[in-house]
C-alpha cells in the first residue's frame, strides 16, 4: 500500500519536473497577484502592513485554485486514472497521494516564497514565521478540499468555474484563521488559538477527505 | 471462474443490454462482439467493477465483486479504450509504474524484454510515438502479466498492424492455454478461434 502511495507521488513529482511550466504557472500566478495590491494601493506602509496577510492568504487560495483543475483531468483524460482505480490498493490511499505531490507541487512552494512577498508590505520580520506556519498547516487543507471539488465537477462541461463555486466557499474558516493568526501576532497578541484551530481543521480534513475524494472519483468514473 | 449473471445496463436513460447471462473458465477466451453503441465498452467496465450495472451481478470464483474490492482487482488486468500511458513518460517508465502500481513490481530486465517483445522503442517520450506504437506500449504490460488470471481488453486490436496482431494473438493464446481468463471485445474479428462469442446484437 505505502509501495503504491510512494509510486504515485514518484509519478506526479516526474511529471510536474518534465512539465515545468504547469508548476510555475501557479507560482508566478501567486506572486504577481500578491504583487499588484501595493502597486495598485500606493506606498502607504500602515495600509499595506494592515493588508498584508488577507491579501497573501486570498492569493494563496486562488493559486491553489489554478493548479486543482489538473489534479485529476490529465490522468482522466488518458485512461489512467482508470487503472488507478483498479490498482492493487485502495483508492483512498492513491487519492492521498495524489493530493500529497499536489500540494508538494503548489502548497509547499507558496510557504517557501510567503516571507519574500511580505517583504513588499513591509511586514514585520516578527510575523515571516507565523505567516509561513499558517501556510504551512492551512495550505495542505486548500489541497484536501479542492480535490474533493476536483473529483466531483471531472468531466463536467465548464467544470472550472463550476469548480471554483463549490470549493472557494469552503475555504472561508482555513482563510479566516489564516489570515487571523498573522493579524493577531502584528497586534502584539498570542496568535496559538487560531494556528490551533488551522492544525485541527488539518487533522479533521486529512481523515475525511481522502474518504470523499474516492466516493467522489468512483461516481465520476462510472 | 467468472460469472455474469442476468447483467443489465443502461447509459444515458437507454438500456443497452438486458438478462445477460455467461461463464468465463480457466483457459477459455471470450469475445464481445457487437456494433458501435452495443455497450461493449460498458460490458467490460462492468466486469472490471468500474461501472455497477443496473441490475444483475459480476461472480468471481463464487464470491461478488464488490465484496471482493482490491483483492479483485489484483487478479485482473484492464486496458482500456485509452492506452493509459503518460505522454511525458518513456515507454519503459510508463510500463514499470503501471506494474508498481498493480502491485507487480518488475526488474529492468523484465520491462525491456516485455517492450522488446512489443517492439516498442523503450528510451522514447510516448508523445513522439504513434498511436500504434501507444496501444503497443500499453499492451505490453501483458507480457510481465501471466500470474494475473483475468486479462480484459477493450479494443486490444486497434490500431495495430498485422505484425502487431499476430504479437498480441499469440500473447493470449499463450495465456489461455496456461490457464488464465481473457475477455476482449472487437468489432472485427481477429481470426482468433476465440472458444466463446458474446454478441451483443444478437
Amino acid at each position: 500500500m505505502l509501495e503504491a502511495a510512494r509510486c504515485i507521488v514518484y509519478r506526479d513529482l516526474l511529471l510536474a519536473l518534465r512539465r515545468r511550466t504547469d508548476v510555475a504557472t501557479a507560482l508566478l500566478f501567486f506572486v504577481i497577484v500578491a504583487s499588484l495590491f501595493p502597486l495598485g494601493i500606493g506606498a502607504e506602509p500602515n495600509l499595506l502592513r494592515a493588508i498584508a496577510p488577507g491579501v497573501i492568504w486570498v492569493a494563496a487560495l486562488l493559486s491553489t485554485m489554478l493548479s486543482l483543475g489538473r489534479l485529476f483531468a490529465a490522468d482522466h483524460a488518458d485512461g489512467t486514472l482508470e487503472q488507478l482505480a483498479l490498482g492493487a490498493a485502495p483508492l483512498g490511499v492513491v487519492v492521498t497521494a495524489k493530493t500529497l505531490a499536489h500540494w508538494l507541487l503548489s502548497g509547499l512552494p507558496l510557504v517557501l516564497i510567503a516571507p519574500v512577498l511580505a517583504v513588499q508590505y513591509d511586514l514585520p520580520q516578527a510575523l515571516y514565521g507565523v505567516l509561513a506556519l499558517s501556510l504551512l498547516l492551512g495550505t495542505p487543507v486548500l489541497s484536501m478540499i479542492g480535490a474533493i471539488g476536483a473529483a466531483l465537477t471531472l468531466g463536467v462541461r465548464g467544470g472550472g468555474v463550476l469548480l471554483a463555486l463549490l470549493v472557494l466557499p469552503l475555504y472561508v474558516p482555513v482563510l479566516i484563521m489564516g489570515a487571523g493568526a498573522v493579524e493577531m501576532a502584528a497586534a502584539g497578541l498570542e496568535s496559538g488559538g487560531q494556528l490551533l484551530i488551522l492544525g485541527a481543521l488539518l487533522v479533521f480534513t486529512a481523515a475525511f477527505a481522502p474518504w470523499a475524494i474516492a466516493a467522489a472519483l468512483r461516481i465520476s468514473l462510472e | 471462474m467468472l460469472q455474469a449473471k442476468e447483467l443489465e445496463c443502461e447509459r444515458g436513460g437507454r438500456a443497452l443490454f438486458r438478462s445477460l447471462s455467461f461463464i468465463l473458465e480457466e483457459g477459455e477466451v471470450l469475445r464481445v462482439a457487437g456494433a458501435n453503441g452495443s455497450g461493449k465498452t460498458s460490458l467490460l467496465r462492468i466486469l472490471c467493477g468500474l461501472l455497477p450495472p443496473a441490475s444483475g451481478e459480476v461472480i468471481w470464483k463464487g464470491a461478488p465483486i464488490q465484496a471482493l474490492k482490491e483483492d479483485y482487482s489484483r487478479q485482473l488486468v484492464y486496458l482500456g479504450h485509452a492506452p493509459a500511458v503518460k505522454d511525458d513518460l518513456t515507454a519503459a517508465e510508463n510500463l514499470a509504474i503501471a506494474c508498481r502500481l498493480a502491485g507487480n513490481a518488475q526488474p529492468e530486465e523484465a520491462l525491456r524484454e516485455a517492450l522488446a517483445r512489443f517492439e516498442v522503442p523503450r528510451k522514447l517520450f510516448v508523445r513522439q510515438l504513434s498511436q500504434g506504437q501507444r496501444r503497443r506500449a500499453a499492451l505490453a504490460r501483458l507480457a510481465l502479466s501471466a500470474p494475473v488470471p483475468l486479462w480484459l481488453l477493450d479494443e486490444p486490436f486497434t490500431a495495430l498492424d498485422s505484425s502487431g496482431v499476430a504479437i498480441l494473438r499469440g500473447t493470449l493464446e499463450q495465456h489461455a492455454a496456461r490457464g488464465g481468463a481473457v475477455a476482449f471485445t472487437t468489432h472485427q474479428d481477429p481470426g482468433m478461434a476465440a472458444a466463446k462469442v458474446v454478441d451483443l446484437d444478437a
